[in-house]
């Protein structure tokens, strides 16, 4: 990895991040688009924490992951707090692969 | 500026808190791939600062790592955070008024900073969120980065404390609250099976992307109706 990858990739992200923010204001959009846009960060959200939660590379991710995940989901839905759905969804899947789960 | 301190809650900081020392031990984990992989340790660290995207900097030291071209590596980062084009145009209400907020803001548009600002809706509480966590991941990812390059082979694997399940679940604890919304709950449902079809068969980044397609159960808009 040389400067000029970097300084391309970081320009490029950066960009992409900028151009949203100022599309965004520079159009009027209708209330209907509005709505489109809203509901497409969280297509994006939801499609990020099931692929995160699933997968690893191009295939399973192993069940010890998407249990700690599946335990967090439950006390979130319980509204435990934030922290502890964090700390108790990462030490399910800590304590199932120390069990030997994949 | 000033006025955004004063409307950060309390609990919000906490949480905000916690979800940076996540990202700073991910970060710690980043750099010690770096390292391992031979990336100089001011590349690492100018990545951490400028790219400031955490997929794309493990892409990066993955393709690295496996002998690929840095032009391989940048292809593949900036397919992976295309994603964050539509999170901008989600988000603008949120991060900033004007020119100066919005060139600063751009720059921490991050995952986890968008599903933690839009759990708290729109308006001020929503936008101090949104900087708070922001700055706060933004300095724990790069403390992480630092300390994993220093420490090396001595950081461990960071899915031994299962932190590859804590993204996710803090992620999913974000999005829960707006799926009570019949139409989002329709949209997400089918982003994510669409997403995880996918992702056997496309490069990484893609399949997030195709997720979009989920809009395409949107519906009619029913946010009149009262959400169970």
């Amino acid at each position: 990895m040389n400067w000029p990858a970097v300084l391309t990739l970081a320009a490029g992200t950066y960009l992409l991040r900028l151009t949203g923010l100022v599309l965004r204001d520079r159009v009027t959009v209708p209330a209907r688009v509005e709505r489109y846009l809203d509901l497409g960060a969280t297509a994006l959200l939801v499609a990020l924490v099931a692929t995160a939660a699933l997968t690893d590379g191009d295939g399973f991710a192993g069940w010890a992951r998407p249990a700690g995940v599946a335990v967090g989901a439950l006390l979130a839905w319980r509204r435990l707090p934030f922290v502890l759905v964090v700390v108790l969804a990462a030490a399910t899947t800590g304590a199932l692969r120390y069990l030997g789960v994949p | 500026m000033r006025s955004l301190y004063r409307t950060i809650d309390r609990s919000d900081l906490r949480d905000a808190t916690a979800l940076a020392a996540a990202v700073g031990v991910v970060g710690a984990s980043y750099g010690a791939l770096a390292a391992a992989a031979d990336v100089s340790p001011a590349i690492a660290i100018g990545m951490s600062v400028l790219v400031l995207a955490g997929s794309s900097q493990f892409l990066v030291v993955a393709v690295v790592a496996a002998g690929g071209s840095p032009v391989a590596a940048v292809l593949g980062g900036l397919l992976l955070n295309a994603r964050h084009l539509p999170f901008g145009l989600a988000m603008s209400g949120v991060v900033a008024d004007r020119w100066p907020g919005r060139l600063l803001g751009a720059h921490i548009l991050i995952d986890e900073v968008v599903a933690f600002a839009r759990a708290r809706g729109s308006g001020q509480r929503a936008r101090a969120a949104y900087w708070t966590c922001g700055v706060l991941l933004a300095t724990f990812w790069l403390l992480g980065t630092v300390v994993g390059l220093l420490a090396g082979s001595a950081v461990p694997d960071p899915s031994v404390f299962g932190l590859d399940a804590a993204f996710p679940a803090a992620l999913l604890a974000l999005v829960l609250p707006g799926l009570k919304r019949a139409d989002a709950r329709r949209v997400g449902l089918t982003a994510a099976v669409v997403a995880l079809a996918a992702t056997p068969f496309l490069p990484p980044g893609l399949p997030v992307l195709v997720g979009l397609l989920g809009l395409l159960a949107a519906g009619r808009d029913t946010t009149a109706e009262v959400p169970r």
